[in-house]
Formats: structure tokens, C-alpha cells, sequence
């Protein structure tokens, strides 16, 4: 295991052992339920989850992964590891999910920040370590660019579906692939996500800490209510759409034209705006406030009054959103997949 | 294929593995290998673990086989059935045939057998005699098709070492003993790839998928400084080699590009791999679990030896990878197109008996237009 800092723990905060963590600093478990020093910890710890649940990323008190007292710092680190402590009491799945999800795309964020620093050698090289010690990726940095061995690219690149992705689309030399701080860090997004996942899940979980029940109780209510949006990637949708839910729950970027077929062929199923709205939730780009203006406007439940219908698999050929399979044939558009021939 | 003529093959062969045991290459890791061979006339039999070379002599000794293939996997259990032997690595290999360069030359050395009457002609398109269409097609690939194999290896090889870092040393290309060339790459970065990996190693070697962006173009403003340098190294470089033409036209050619358009652009890319990408089979660069011919075996479609080429450029496959003896035989030929083996020109056969070397007797057997008499 690396050796970090008290800032760097804040920034990674994934990379501490719990148990142990707590332990080194002296605070039982059962005191944070009590203690009124330690409350501003645990209501982090609280918000930082409640946050994730709404597809967001929790915004920390660090000023470029920096803080201005050390106590910020170690604020930071609990409420971390006290989020965790209330996901294993809470028991819930999704939870475990949007919060590993949010929490990786903002260790995403420091990453790829650290790796842009050209002058501060300390904190590329702990960036490439923690690339290296997770997920086995060998990085050298060249100039304004990273290295990385073709294999290692392809095997962490090869299930994006966007072209640019594909190594004919990258600068490849002497068995190299060149990327910028932005793609490196990209291309381990998901694993970060199941390696912070998993750490949660192999967390022992507790018994519960008396003053932790009403979060707990308020968590899994918040939980119950979001289930919904994930039974939809059942195994009746065309792969067009279930590719571009795929692509949505992975937090990558879908081009309009993939939401717009996505949106249509949803309604068209009898979804609602409301239904369909918590898929774009993981979406780089979201904003819930356009997401249901445009999603509404689709509908014809406001504006023009216009339904818009899901684009046939011609078009989506041409935009290449189309991964037909031999169910696909004889049907024209992806509304009809599924339906019996006579 | 008819009694005498497979007693003839399997004399022949049986020769052939006695006295050039030597060419035979065991792969490194000989232990881990799946072996395979047939027999004239019989299936494939596969999932056969071998020790070393004694084994694989005897193999051969004891069989006779028209063909012999080994993997270019490792496995922990060889001889189990696939889902069992436990995939640890493959050597990575490309396939180039000159049937799939599409070259001009093909229709002058392709001769067809009618499935339906045995008549041959240099008719490919339906019989001359019966005119069905059923039609088995037999070509004797002529030195264009080597060389323009051969080109294809070299922009391989290229890429190989250029972009992917690989040591020229560990490139081996092997002639498969009929149209195309085996081009072997070992100790790379690339053993532990699975299939869908070396899937996309393909399309960079094919020049499939590239986008406009990545050669500069972009849908709104395109900006000139974005495009390659002549000298660029990579795919960068290959593509404005191609486009410009030469140093000076780079200016005038991304005008062109540019005023062109986008979509235009995307046009050019896909037409380009037609041209600039190398021709290899994705399919068996993706497949790790094949079994390849054994290079120092024999190919029962030609009787020629898949041999090591160790001069590219100076290799000639008619006089290379004949091995077979030069002890005459008859033969009743039908072989209406001239070929050369071992510096002699045999042919054009007309339905007739002739008394020629056994390599060479051997070849037109293994194409089937000629027969022991
Ligand atoms: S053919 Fe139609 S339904 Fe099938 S994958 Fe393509 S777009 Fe989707
Ligand atoms: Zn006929
Ligand atoms: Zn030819």
C-alpha cells in the first residue's frame, strides 16, 4: 500500500483502510454517533451520500486539493469512511452504486488534475502510482503526454463503443499509445467505479451505531424510491437502446442523437417523462432542470405540442447507434423489436 | 481422391517427413501446445498434447497425415477439450493470401474443375463442357501474386515495428505452402490479448474506423495546422504520404480537404484503407484458439513445404518450398496453364500421360488435375 498524506487521503480517500484509519486516529466507531466535536463528520458523511443519490458529485471544502486547516482534511477522510459505515447499516445495492459512481468521477477529477500539473512532480508521480498500483497500467509521462502500452489501452479502451476510441483514432509509436491527462484518466473511469464498489462491499458491516438510525432509516427511503430506474435494462430492448443505456449508466457521453432515440423509444413504450428522466442522471452533462424540458418537449407534453417518434434503423445506421443482431432483421424501426411475426 | 493416388501422396510425404525432419520447427513451449493433424480423405483429428520433437517424428512416422497444425495458444491442458484446457497465451499471427488482394493476374492462373463432369478448363465462370455452374476453382499463383503478398508483409512489418514497438527479430514469416504467407510475432506486449483486443489491432493494421479528427478535419472551422506533417511518424504520417504525394502539395491538399468537406472527408478515410491498410484476415488474427499449419510441414493442397523465409525480398516460393524428390512418374495431366517448380516449366497438360518429377507430379495431384496412371 502507498504511504499518503493527509491531503492526498482527502483527494483518494479510497486508498485508506478504515478500520485502520480510524483506528490510528483514535476514534471508535460508536463515538461518532455521540460525540457533538465529531457531528460535523458525520453530516458529511450523510450529505456527501444524499448527494450521490441525486446523480451528482459532492462538492468537498478542498480549494484545488488543498485545504486551509488540517482539520478540513481529516473531515474529509471521515466522512468518507462514515459514508460507507451508513451504506453497510443501510444495506442497499444502488446505494453502493451511485455512491461508488459519484465518488469515482470525483477522484476522477483530482486525478486528472494532478496529471495536468506540469510543474509538480510529486503529485503526476502519485497519480501514475495509484494508475499503476489499481490497475496495473504502466504510465511514463512524455512531455504534455502519457504512455501507455498499447495492450494495457486495449484492454481498458476496448469496451468503449465511440469511435475515437479505437486505436486507429490514437497516436500510437514504439508500442505506445500517447493520451492526454483528460484520456488517461478516462480510460480507467469505470474500474475506478468497481474498485471503489468493491471495497465497499467487502467492508465488514457494523452493528448499528445509536445515533445513526434516522439517517439510516431516511437513506433507505431515498433508496427505495430510485430502484425503479435500473429495472429497465431487461433483456427485451433492441441493442441500440440497451447499448445506449449501457452507455448512460457508465457515466459516459451519449451524442444527442443516441438520447433522442433513446427518450423516443421509451415513451413510445409508455414510459413517462419521469421514468425515463433518472437514466440521463449519470450523464457528464446532466442538468435535471433541461433534461426534463427537452424530455417533455420530446413528449409533446409542452411547446409545440409535436410527438416525436424514434428514428428509424436506417437513420440510426448513419449515426451509428445501430448494433443489429439477427433478431433486427426484417424490422425497420427499434419500436418493433420483440413483436411476434405472423 | 482416388486409392493410387493417395498411396502415392502418403509415399511421398512419408519421404519427405524422413529426410526433412530437419525444417520442422517445434514451436518454443512444445508442451503446452494443441497439435492436430488429417489424413488424406478422413477429418481432422485435434486436442493432441505433445513432449518434444521425438514425439512429433513418431507422430508423423505413424500417421502419414496430408497435414499437420500446432496452436499458437498456450495451454496448461492441451489435450482436454477446449473449454477445459485453460487459454494462458497466444503468439500473435496474420494471414496474408494473395486470394484476397483482388489482383488482375488471378483470372489468367485460375483454372476451374467441374464438379459435375471432372472437366478442366480455364473457363472459370461455368463448365465448357457440361455448362453447369458447380465449379471447384484451382489457382497456381503466379509471381505477382507473391510479390504483391510480399508488399503486403512489408507494410505489416512496418507497423509492426514502427508503431507497436516490436523487435524485428521477433517478426518471423513463414510462405503457408499454397497462396499466402504466415507472419508470426512473438514476445510481445500482445500474448495475453484476447480475441476482441486483437480484433481492434486488425483494424488499426487495416486501416478500418479512422475518423476525420484524427487526421485534423473537424465538422465546424477545420483549422490547417491541425493537419498531419509529411514527416509524421504512425498513421498520421502514412496518410499525408498518401495524400500529398509530396512535401509541397501539403498546402494545396488540405485546401482541397478542407473545402471539401467533412463528410467528404470520412469518404476519403474509408477509401483509403482499401489502398494504405494491409490486407490480413481479421479473422485469424482474432481467433485464439486455432491450429496452424506446422511451419516445416507439408500442405496437401500444393505438396509444398510451409518453409522460414529468411530473405523476404529474394524469396521464391516455387523454388523454396519444393522439397519433394525428383524421381519420375507418369501421371495422366490436365493442366491447360503453364507453371514453374524448381527452375522447370511444366504444362500445359492436355487430359495426357506424361513422365515428370515426383514434385512435381505431386503438385498437380494435390490440385487435383492430374492422376497417378
Ligand atoms: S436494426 Fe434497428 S433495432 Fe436493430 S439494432 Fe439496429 S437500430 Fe436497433
Ligand atoms: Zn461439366
Ligand atoms: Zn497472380
Amino acid at each position: 500500500m502507498l504511504e499518503l498524506g493527509a491531503d492526498e487521503y482527502a483527494k483518494y480517500p479510497f486508498m485508506a483502510d478504515a478500520g485502520q484509519y480510524l483506528k490510528d486516529k483514535g476514534f471508535p466507531l460508536a463515538k461518532f454517533g455521540t460525540d457533538p466535536d465529531l457531528k460535523p463528520s458525520v453530516e458529511k458523511a450523510f450529505h456527501r451520500l444524499k448527494v450521490s443519490t441525486e446523480g451528482g458529485i459532492y462538492k468537498s471544502e478542498l480549494i484545488d486539493g488543498q485545504a486551509s486547516k488540517s482539520y478540513i482534511l481529516e473531515i474529509e477522510v471521515f466522512s468518507f469512511l462514515l459514508a460507507i459505515v451508513l451504506i453497510k447499516l443501510t444495506g442497499m445495492h444502488t446505494l453502493t452504486k451511485r455512491f461508488a459512481l459519484a465518488e469515482a468521477r470525483r477522484a476522477e477529477q483530482h486525478l486528472e488534475r494532478d496529471l495536468g500539473k506540469a510543474s509538480e512532480k510529486s503529485k503526476i508521480d502519485l497519480a501514475i502510482k495509484i494508475i499503476h498500483d489499481l490497475f496495473g497500467i504502466e504510465v511514463i509521462k512524455r512531455d504534455d503526454f502519457f504512455e501507455i502500452p498499447v495492450a494495457d489501452y486495449l484492454k481498458h479502451s476496448i469496451g468503449f463503443h465511440e469511435r475515437e476510441w479505437k486505436l486507429i483514432n490514437r497516436y500510437v509509436k514504439n508500442g505506445k499509445v500517447l493520451l492526454t491527462p483528460e484520456k488517461t484518466v478516462r480510460l480507467i473511469r469505470k474500474e475506478l467505479g468497481t474498485y471503489i464498489g468493491s471495497k465497499i462491499i467487502n467492508a465488514p458491516t457494523p452493528p448499528m451505531i445509536p445515533g445513526f438510525e434516522n439517517m439510516v432509516n431516511e437513506l433507505t427511503s431515498i433508496c427505495k424510491k430510485l430502484t425503479p430506474s435500473y429495472t429497465m435494462t431487461t433483456g427485451e430492448y433492441p441493442p441500440c437502446i440497451k447499448h445506449a443505456i449501457e452507455v448512460l449508466e457508465k457515466g459516459e457521453n451519449l451524442p444527442h442523437s443516441g438520447r433522442f432515440m433513446l427518450a423516443t423509444f421509451l415513451l413510445s413504450k409508455g414510459q413517462s417523462v419521469e421514468d425515463i428522466a433518472p437514466l440521463f442522471k449519470n450523464a457528464p452533462d446532466y442538468n435535471q432542470r433541461i433534461t426534463l424540458y427537452q424530455l417533455n418537449h420530446l413528449a409533446g407534453t409542452s411547446g409545440s405540442g409535436t410527438h416525436y417518434s424514434c428514428p428509424s434503423c436506417e437513420k440510426l445506421k448513419t449515426q451509428n447507434l445501430c448494433f443489429a443482431i439477427p433478431e433486427c432483421d426484417n424490422i425497420i424501426n427499434p419500436i418493433q423489436f420483440g413483436k411476434k411475426r405472423i | 481422391m482416388q486409392e493410387n493416388n493417395i498411396k502415392f501422396l502418403e509415399d511421398t510425404f512419408k519421404k519427405y517427413y524422413f529426410d526433412h525432419f530437419n525444417l520442422i520447427r517445434v514451436p518454443n513451449r512444445t508442451s503446452e501446445r494443441e497439435f492436430g493433424f488429417q489424413k488424406f480423405n478422413s477429418g481432422m483429428t485435434r486436442h493432441i498434447s505433445i513432449k518434444d520433437d521425438k514425439e512429433l517424428h513418431l507422430l508423423l512416422m505413424k500417421n502419414t497425415p496430408s497435414d499437420v497444425y500446432c496452436s499458437n495458444a498456450c495451454y496448461s491442458f492441451p489435450n482436454l477439450p477446449m473449454n477445459e484446457k485453460d487459454w494462458k497465451e497466444a503468439d500473435l499471427i496474420f494471414d496474408i493470401d494473395a486470394k484476397d488482394l483482388n489482383l488482375e493476374c488471378r483470372k489468367n492462373h485460375t483454372i476451374s474443375k467441374c464438379n459435375e463432369c471432372n472437366e478442366i478448363s480455364t473457363d472459370i465462370n461455368s463448365c465448357s463442357k457440361c455448362n453447369s455452374i458447380k465449379l471447384e476453382k484451382k489457382s497456381l499463383p503466379c509471381k505477382n501474386c507473391i510479390n504483391a503478398s510480399k508488399n503486403e508483409i512489408s507494410k505489416l512489418s512496418n507497423i509492426l515495428i514502427e508503431d507497436f514497438g516490436i523487435h524485428p527479430n521477433d517478426i518471423h514469416v513463414y510462405f503457408s505452402g499454397n497462396e499466402g504467407f504466415h507472419v508470426y510475432v512473438y514476445n510481445s506486449q500482445f500474448q495475453k490479448l484476447g480475441s476482441k483486443e486483437r480484433s481492434e489491432l486488425t483494424d488499426y493494421i487495416m486501416f478500418h474506423g479512422a475518423i476525420p479528427e484524427t487526421f485534423g478535419m473537424k465538422k465546424i472551422k477545420p483549422n490547417r495546422s491541425t493537419f498531419p506533417d509529411f514527416d509524421e511518424k504512425g498513421w498520421r504520417g502514412r496518410f499525408s504520404k498518401e495524400m500529398y504525394g509530396t512535401k509541397s502539395k501539403r498546402s494545396k491538399i488540405i485546401t482541397e480537404l478542407i473545402v471539401n468537406g467533412y463528410s467528404s472527408f470520412q469518404k476519403t478515410l474509408d477509401d483509403l484503407s482499401d489502398k494504405i491498410g494491409v490486407k490480413v484476415d481479421p479473422n485469424v488474427t482474432m481467433d485464439i484458439h486455432r491450429i496452424f499449419r506446422l511451419p516445416g510441414s507439408l500442405n496437401s493442397k500444393s505438396g509444398l513445404t510451409k518453409v522460414f523465409c529468411t530473405d523476404l525480398t529474394k524469396f521464391d516460393p516455387y523454388l523454396e518450398a519444393s522439397f519433394l524428390n525428383e524421381q519420375l512418374v507418369e501421371v495422366i495431366a490436365n493442366c491447360p496453364i503453364r507453371f514453374n517448380l524448381k527452375n522447370t516449366k511444366f504444362g500445359p497438360y492436355y487430359g495426357e500421360k506424361v513422365s515428370i518429377p515426383t514434385f512435381a507430379a505431386a503438385y498437380m495431384i494435390c490440385k487435383k488435375i492430374a492422376t497417378i496412371s
